[in-house]
């Protein structure tokens, strides 16, 4: 889907979330989040304080009711945090559904009678056989048996250009509710109702099939233990303040543990982790694990396929390389010539470069076009007597009646330069009078060499995979500044360089699209499939790439990298927080007891308990705060580890040991000039 | 403070440093079997060993069958030590005649001695037998040290190997840690001691006359053996009941030195083996400035809270250029007491060289302090390395996130089921210390054995847990230990701090070892850089400090600031 980027917070999913959060307060769907969970047990025991409080003194409740009101806010504010992140989710999920309404099949009944039966799309089992006519909606995920057609996939890629699926091949898979648009196919269906792809993405979009990722489960047992240990704190210091001369409260130990334990960072955990498979989607990816969100966060060694993401697929004349007795401008007229009927890449980049570089101008018809045929192997045109003729080398020696020792002086030198330099060489010739050679490359996409050198920075190495032989894949790959390459690679080769790498402890990432890519796609760490891809692909990967954008695997490194580091760089915010939390609420409990204490109050708060009250609330309302980063994520740059860390070090680690001693003070201020306490 | 002060600290840290490279070094060949210069020698005694015992030196154990072999180990040691005290009276070379230990008090101890802990509720001298010190706190001594490094190794194992299923073999690592490290080191030191000046003898106490005529007891003893291997097994447990702080045990300022650097030696000196090991020196060295910048930091800390005085002597007409030299002996003075009191304290050997009880509060707090940071700063024999790679777990698996990639330490993935070990690991600290000493704050009983009031009376409970829990065995002073409550309760601390911390410890190694090592890249994080190192600092400092933080400032921060009002109980 080609979604415009809506507003990270807009009412339409904002409002709904309310209700969503409030439901999420359910202690049964809460347990699984223990931080937040114990946050919600302290605020029902606090709450059962007040209530006590209110009964035995009306007036008395006013400092334990605002507590127990903060602690439900922050529990609130979590739940709420992760309905937005989902909900955002759900939005896109619900243009999806619209492609998924029941459908009619045709399908070709078991006895095999010719007569079609209509059945339910949801009926459909692995193994049938169904026809789709042009009109028609594609019923389920299959594979086309028979015909070929062209398919309007707009309902999950969002493009709108058709495409084409046929038998056989690596264009052979069709998606259920995609239409198709002129003639017929025979298509077996191959995923049973239900389990489609359309069905899949909806689920993973809404994030009902959420799995908490590998990393996000051992954040969590990290959270969990600080928990715990904030737990043993906080008890035991009612023992030790009894020792000292001080009753604590429910009310005020419970205040001291929701501040400690790390609150802000359980609270944002799983929205961040939505927000990272949403921020995937948003680049037209579907992750089917979440686990390869991680695993593309960490990965060493890109495996890119050289046609389409580092060139622009086809060749492009660069040079126009003329015998000796012949001059440049004649040379590019004649191949202007030759070629502007040839309506090729190559053709018309031939047209391109001879009008730039030499101004020609627009030549009068032809009378005769020569179209490229296989047998020859030459395209040309006959022009006033002329008879121009471009093509591979031999094919033009043959057409000229010369043999390779023949050709004019300097026609051999030119074929070997551009040989050597790993383009392609283009003969062209007026009937028996060869005049040269146009140079034809694979132009490297522009930029491209940047972004690789980013990489390495960032410590991954990028791999060209090619079939080209060495010597065109070793200037290619020095030109675009790739780290390695694989020539002549067939997919086994694939395979066993990712097999050989893995054994070094390298992560790999690699796209395909091909059945015979499967099994490479199935082996890397990170497979991304494309959509326009085969379904042994699709099943094989990983994730799956919509747009079908080869260099869609920079992107979704990127997107791992970030989904990690906002997880890192909010943690060690919430732990650093707990710094000031102790120095606002630590002489308050004890003041009266010590008054000493006071020395340690650096904030200068109004009153223990405006104090006490000051930390919940900066506790609850840094959640809130901190939603917009935890659903855009950190920055990422592409710099080394160590400055990458420094940076956030200091941002996160450093900010977050301050900021909450000036947020409390302010908060405090507050607090007391509208005479909370 | 005074510039000659700090000379003698910045020379005590120098020469620290000087013994790491060639032991550590030497420790590595060791225990990765290659031969070293003593392989001529005792070689044959160890082969003689293992064929005694049935031992095959060539078969490794996986991580639980470590875990049980040590376990079994150790609880034999106690068994016997238990026993040792228990029938001491029937026993050999008891001149003195000292009856049966009591049963609370044979328990704290043997457990004591087992945990390399040394908490000694007993007065050495008044209640030991030479047999039982020799035979038994010795033994333990050297067995318990030995432990610690055949854990450490085990754990080092874990980081150096990739794919692999075992940790090595527990009764190889400990038949070489005490033959080839502790044994030769002990008789080097054992003999500088007796030059030094300290008694080695199986006599009995010598009743003298002094000069004024007075009769005085002078307690004998084989003291300097003990001695050494007291400070190298990161022990602590004195002859004497005053420790390092009796002329017997610490005479001069030469014997105060090498009684610091020898508790340094071992413990420091296996950062460097790590580093080695695991192919990566620079990681040794890492750790090795992490520690140094707390032992040198504390040390600053004590020395000038003890130097700036208590005021309240002040006011008694003590001179304040003098500072606080309560509870210190004029032969060492504030400069090397505060530089014993730091390393004893974030070594985990927990000899002393003057009484914690009589520092400042804030002086007091820093040995504290140390203690509840866990066994890191280097923490005992062993037991050190572990506790360190604990934190620098935690350190990468917080911070690391940050570089966008999942956390891995030294090409080991740090996840789940690490995270969950580390975890209950960690969880020990907070929970004895703090459980028993909110306990004991309540319970009448072990009020009664306080000596002061107030927040240093808390302090004495609090500090007594956490010497306890993290197998340091200094004492504050002033606490009566020797109740059943606190024998009993005290036991229970140090046995979780040392097997409850370990066993989870073998568990993250055999899940580490099990794991191929990941190669490393310009996107790793590097963790053998001053980065690193500050990181690591700052994870220790916040995560320690965040546990402990209420019940230090009901203790000794409240002592501090209200002394300095002037204010006692």
């Amino acid at each position: 889907m080609k979604r415009q980027t809506s507003q990270l917070l807009d009412r339409t999913i904002l409002v709904p979330a309310i209700g969503e959060a409030l439901r999420k307060l359910d202690p049964r769907r809460l347990y699984r989040n223990p931080v937040i969970f114990v946050t919600e047990v302290v605020a029902a025991l606090t709450t059962l304080f007040f209530l006590r409080d209110l009964a035995t003194n009306p007036s008395g409740g006013l400092f334990s009711g605002q507590i127990a009101a903060w602690l439900w806010f922050t529990v609130f504010f979590a739940t709420f945090a992760e309905s937005v992140a989902e909900g955002r989710g759900k939005a896109q999920a619900e243009s999806l559904r619209r492609a998924k309404t029941d459908l009619v099949a045709h399908r070709v009944p078991a006895d095999g009678s010719s007569l079609l039966e209509a059945v339910s799309a949801s009926s459909l089992k692995v193994g049938d056989i169904v026809v789709v006519e042009a009109g028609d909606l594609i019923p389920g995920d299959g594979e086309v048996i028979e015909g070929i057609a062209s398919v309007n996939e707009s309902a999950i890629t969002g493009e709108s250009a058709p495409v084409i699926r046929e038998a056989g091949g690596d264009r052979s898979a069709v998606t259920g509710g995609t239409q198709v648009l002129s003639d017929a196919i025979k298509v077996r269906i191959t995923v049973p109702p239900g389990g489609t792809f359309l069905d899949r993405m909806i689920a993973l979009i809404e994030g009902a099939e959420r799995q908490r990722t590998p990393n996000e489960i051992a954040l969590s047992i990290l959270l969990s233990g600080l928990t715990l240990i904030f737990l043993i704190a906080v008890v035991t210091l009612g023992g030790l303040a009894v020792y000292s001369g001080t009753i604590l409260s429910v009310t005020v130990l419970s205040a001291l543990l929701v501040t400690l334990i790390p609150t802000t960072i359980g609270g944002l955990l799983s929205a961040i982790g939505i927000a990272g498979m949403d921020r995937l989607v948003r680049f037209n990816v579907i992750a089917i694990s979440g686990r390869a969100v991680e695993a593309a966060g960490d990965v060493d060694t890109l495996l890119l396929d050289k046609t389409g993401t580092i060139t622009f697929g086809n060749r492009m004349a660069s040079e126009f390389l003329p015998v000796t007795g012949v001059s440049a401008r004649e040379l590019a007229e004649a191949s202007l010539l030759a070629s502007l009927a040839d309506e090729t890449p190559e053709g018309r980049s031939i047209v391109a470069l001879a009008r730039g570089e030499f101004g020609l101008p627009e030549p009068g018809q032809p009378e005769a076009v020569v179209p490229f045929a296989a047998e020859t192997r030459l395209s040309g045109v006959d022009l006033g007597g002329r008879r121009l003729r471009k093509g591979a080398v031999d094919s033009v020696l043959k057409f000229s009646g010369l043999s390779q020792d023949e050709a004019p002086h300097g026609f051999r030198e030119s074929v070997e330069k551009v040989a050597r330099s790993g383009g392609t060489p283009l003969a062209v010739t007026d009937g028996e009078r060869i005049l040269g050679v146009i140079h034809l490359k694979d132009v490297v996409k522009p930029g491209i060499k940047e972004r690789f050198a980013a990489m390495r920075a960032m410590g991954i190495r990028t791999v060209m995979v090619t079939g080209d032989n060495p010597l065109t894949a070793a200037a290619i790959a020095s030109e675009a500044g790739v780290d390695d390459f694989l020539a002549e690679a067939k997919p086994e080769d694939k395979l066993a360089y990712i097999r050989k790498e893995q054994k070094g402890g390298k992560l790999i990432a690699m796209c395909g699209d091909g059945t015979n890519d499967a099994p490479a796609l199935a082996q890397a760490d990170v497979g991304v499939a494309m959509q326009t891809g085969t379904q042994a692909a699709r099943e094989a990967a990983n994730m799956v790439d919509l747009d079908s954008s080869p260099t869609k695997l920079i992107e979704i490194v990127e997107i791992g990298k970030q989904l990690l580091m906002t997880r890192g760089a909010l943690t060690t915010f919430s732990i650093a927080n707990d710094v000031a939390k102790y120095f606002a609420i630590i002489p308050a409990l004890f003041i009266a007891a010590y008054p000493g204490l006071d020395a340690l109050n650096i904030m200068g708060l109004g009153s223990p308990n405006s104090a006490i009250l000051s930390a919940v609330i900066f506790n609850a309302l840094i959640i809130i705060a901190l939603i917009p980063l935890a659903l855009k994520g950190v920055r990422y740059r592409a710099v080394g580890a160590a400055a990458l860390l420094r940076r956030n070090l200091t941002v996160y680690g450093l900010g977050g040991l301050i900021l909450p001693f000036a947020g409390i003070k302010i908060v405090d201020l507050v607090v007391n000039s509208l005479h909370l306490v | 403070m005074t510039l000659v002060g700090w000379l003698q600290i910045a020379l005590l840290f120098g020469l620290a440093l000087v013994t790491i490279k060639p032991l550590g070094l030497f420790m590595a060949r060791l225990f990765q079997g290659e031969r070293t210069f003593l392989s001529p020698a005792l070689g044959p005694v160890e082969r003689g060993f293992y064929a005694l015992s049935g031992v095959r030196a060539d078969k490794e154990q996986g991580w639980l069958a470590y875990a049980l072999s040590m376990l079994a180990f150790n609880l034999a040691g106690f068994l016997l030590l238990y026993a040792m005290l228990r029938l001491q009276a029937y026993l050999p070379l008891n001149p003195q005649g000292f009856g049966a230990v009591a049963p609370d008090l044979a328990f704290n101890t043997a457990v004591s001695f087992v945990t390399n802990t040394n908490w000694q509720a007993y007065g050495g001298e008044t209640t030991l037998s030479h047999f039982s010190q020799m035979a038994g706190l010795t033994v333990q001594n050297f067995l318990s040290g030995a432990t610690g490094m055949a854990l450490a190794i085990a754990f080092t194992r874990a980081f150096a190997r990739g794919s692999a299923a075992t940790l090595g073999n527990f009764w190889v690592d400990m038949t070489r840690a005490t033959l080839y490290v502790l044994l030769p080191l002990a008789i080097i030191v054992a003999l500088a001691f007796v030059a030094l000046g300290l008694p080695q003898t199986l006599d009995a106490s010598l009743t003298v006359t002094t000069l004024e005529g007075a009769q005085q007891t002078l307690a004998m003893g084989p003291i300097a053996s003990q001695e050494a291997i007291k400070q190298l097994g990161t022990n602590g447990g004195g002859f004497l009941n005053a420790n390092a702080a009796h002329p017997f045990e610490n005479p001069n300022a030469f014997s105060n030195y090498l009684n610091i650097l020898s508790m340094l030696g071992i413990t420091t000196a296996l950062f460097y083996t790590f580093g080695q090991m695991v192919g990566d020196r620079r990681q040794g060295w890492a750790f090795v400035t992490t520690i140094m910048l707390f032992l040198i930091v504390g040390t600053g800390i004590v020395y000038q809270a003890e130097s700036a005085g208590n005021p309240i002597h002040v006011a008694l007409g003590v001179d304040p250029a003098l500072g606080n030299m309560e509870g210190k002996e004029v032969r060492f003075g504030q400069a090397m007491t505060a530089a014993y009191a730091a390393v004893t304290t974030g070594i985990s050997d927990g000899g002393v060289n003057g009484m914690h009880g009589s520092f400042t509060g804030l002086g007091g707090l820093v040995p504290m302090f140390f203690m509840q940071l866990g066994e890191v700063l280097p923490g005992g024999v062993g037991s050190g390395l572990y506790g360190m790679l604990v934190f620098a777990i935690l350190a990468v698996f917080v911070a690391g996130l940050m570089v966008g990639r999942t956390p891995e330490l030294l090409g080991k993935k740090i996840e789940g089921r690490e995270m969950k070990l580390a975890m209950l690991a960690i969880l020990i600290l907070p929970l004895a210390i703090l459980g028993f000493s909110a306990t004991s704050a309540l319970l009448p009983v072990a009020l009664a054995s306080l000596s002061g009031a107030g927040p240093h009376g808390l302090s004495e409970i609090l500090y007594a847990y956490t010497s306890a829990t993290a197998n340091n065995g200094s004492a504050f002073g002033g606490l009566s230990a020797n109740t059943p409550w606190y024998n009993t309760t005290l036991g229970i601390s140090m046995l979780l701090g040392r097997f409850a911390y370990a066993v989870p410890v073998l568990a993250i190694a055999g899940s580490l070892a099990a794991k191929p090592k990941i190669a490393p890249s310009a996107g790793t994080f590097a963790t053998n850089t001053p980065l690193f190192v500050g990181l690591l600092a700052a994870i220790i400092l916040i995560i320690g400090g965040l546990q402990f933080f209420p019940a230090l400032a009901l203790g000794p921060i409240v002592e501090h600031i209200q002394m300095l009002a002037g204010q006692t109980y």
